[in-house]
Order: C-alpha cells, then sequence, then structure tokens
C-alpha cells in the first residue's frame, strides 16, 4: 500500500477543530483501529489542530495512510504558516504554555502516537507530522 | 439547601461552547446555591487538554463556591487517552455512573444539621 492522501481540510476558527476529530476519527474507523487506538488518534488531532488554530494563524490538516500491505499507518499532517516556535524543544516540554492552557498540545500528542515529527521555522511557520501504526 | 445540578454533556463541543458551559454552571452554581454538581460525560467520546481543564476549572470554581463536583461516566478508551496525554485531574472526584455519582455527593455535602429527602438508593 503506498503512500495515500485520503483528505485535506481548513482549519481557520474553533469549528474547525471540531470537523478535525470528525474526519480523524472517520479514518481510524475505516481503518479499523481498535477504540482505544481511536481515541488517542483523535485526541492528538483534537490537540494539534487546535495549534494549529491558535498558534498558527490557521492552516492545513492533511489525512494519509502509509505502510505496506501487513503494517498500515495513519498519519496526520498539520502545516500553518504562522511564526513558527522559537524554542522546539521547550514547546515540547509538558506545561509549558504561551496560551493559558495546560501545554500538553505537543507533548500529549507525541505520546498518544507512535511517531512525532515537528519542523518549525521562524516567521515562516511549523509541520507537524504524527502517525499511529496499527 | 441542599440542591444538586445535573449537567449531561451529549456533543462533540467546540472550544467556546465548552468555556460557556463553565461560565454558566458557575453562575448557576452561585444562584441556585447548590451544593453539588453531577457531571455526565458518559456520551464524550474524547476529552482534549481543553475540555479537561474546563472540567477542572469547574471542579476548582464550584469548590469555592462551597460545592462539590462529581464527573461520572467517562469511557474506559477516554480515561486510558486522558492519562497518557498528560492530565490525571487532580482535585477531579470521579465516579463510574449517575447513581454512585449522586450517592458520593450526597456523603460529601452532608451536613451534620437534619439529613435531607434522601433515604434513596445506596450502591
Amino acid at each position: 500500500m503506498p503512500p495515500r492522501t485520503l483528505e485535506t481540510l481548513t482549519l481557520a476558527s474553533v469549528s474547525d477543530i471540531v470537523i478535525a476529530r470528525q474526519r480523524a476519527r472517520h479514518w481510524a474507523i475505516e481503518m479499523k483501529f481498535s477504540l482505544v487506538e481511536q481515541t488517542k488518534i483523535v485526541t492528538a488531532a483534537s490537540e494539534l489542530a487546535r495549534n494549529t488554530v491558535e498558534h498558527g494563524g490557521g492552516g492545513t490538516m492533511v489525512i494519509s495512510t502509509d505502510g505496506n500491505r501487513i503494517r498500515q499507518a495513519l498519519k496526520l499532517t498539520f502545516e500553518d504558516k504562522g511564526l513558527g516556535i522559537a524554542d522546539v524543544e521547550q514547546a515540547m516540554r509538558d506545561g509549558f504554555t504561551t496560551s493559558g492552557g495546560m501545554g500538553l498540545g505537543l507533548g500529549g500528542s507525541k505520546r498518544l502516537m507512535n511517531q512525532f515529527e515537528i519542523d518549525s521555522r521562524l516567521g515562516q511557520g511549523t509541520r507537524v507530522t504524527v502517525t499511529r501504526w496499527k | 439547601m441542599g440542591v444538586f445540578l445535573i449537567v449531561t454533556i451529549q456533543v462533540d463541543m467546540h472550544d467556546q461552547l465548552a468555556m460557556k458551559l463553565q461560565d454558566d454552571l458557575t453562575s448557576a452554581i452561585a444562584k441556585s446555591e447548590s451544593r453539588g454538581v453531577l457531571i455526565d460525560i458518559s456520551s464524550l467520546e474524547i476529552v482534549d487538554s481543553f475540555i479537561g481543564r474546563m472540567l477542572a476549572n469547574i471542579a476548582a470554581m464550584s469548590r469555592v463556591l462551597d460545592a462539590h463536583t462529581v464527573l461520572v461516566g467517562m469511557q474506559p478508551a477516554v480515561a486510558i487517552t486522558l492519562v497518557e496525554l498528560g492530565m490525571s485531574l487532580p482535585g477531579v472526584r470521579t465516579a463510574l455512573n449517575v447513581e454512585s455519582g449522586m450517592a458520593l455527593l450526597h456523603s460529601l455535602s452532608d451536613h451534620p444539621k437534619e439529613s435531607e429527602e434522601d433515604a434513596s438508593s445506596d450502591t
């Protein structure tokens, strides 16, 4: 099974976070992830979509699949053209927040998924990719 | 007074709706002089850090207003995810279902004066 894009969503407002959750759930069910795995994927999607909307000034979420005949993965990519993160290491730490939230978004989603990649450039934007394997 | 408020969250809430619930509920506690709030989240399919923070805030605010909050009905998958996310909801009391949640609220707000209306089911 070659990598395949399933859906691209625009994340502009807080109501798009709800849609991001629903679409992540849809594809997680489609790929027959267990209920606990679905819940983890949807929760990570919610956290990262909120980051894109609140900190990145909006952006996109791309839902895709990856893997081979034996193992499949659901991949979520969040991209914004916001200010970027000055100190990624600090931003990953639990409890670090610039918005008065819990500061669990990045670190928490990393724990909920199997793979986590972040690429942030000051003044250019941020891309976060998370993957959950079956 | 011994009034308890019961809230059932039935929809996938966006962030502003969650904030509104927090504000409305806090006002309702003060207005009705409630001694306890029971929040049923059995229909919630996820609790992310935003909803988690809202629930913790409601518990903290109700405490300041001399009321107790009990969260009931959390789905096991939600509980697993919430802990892994890093939220253990400190300060929020939980019960498995509405019935045991009500029993907990009664025991928490039991003041030694005349016992209230309940002689109902214990769990």
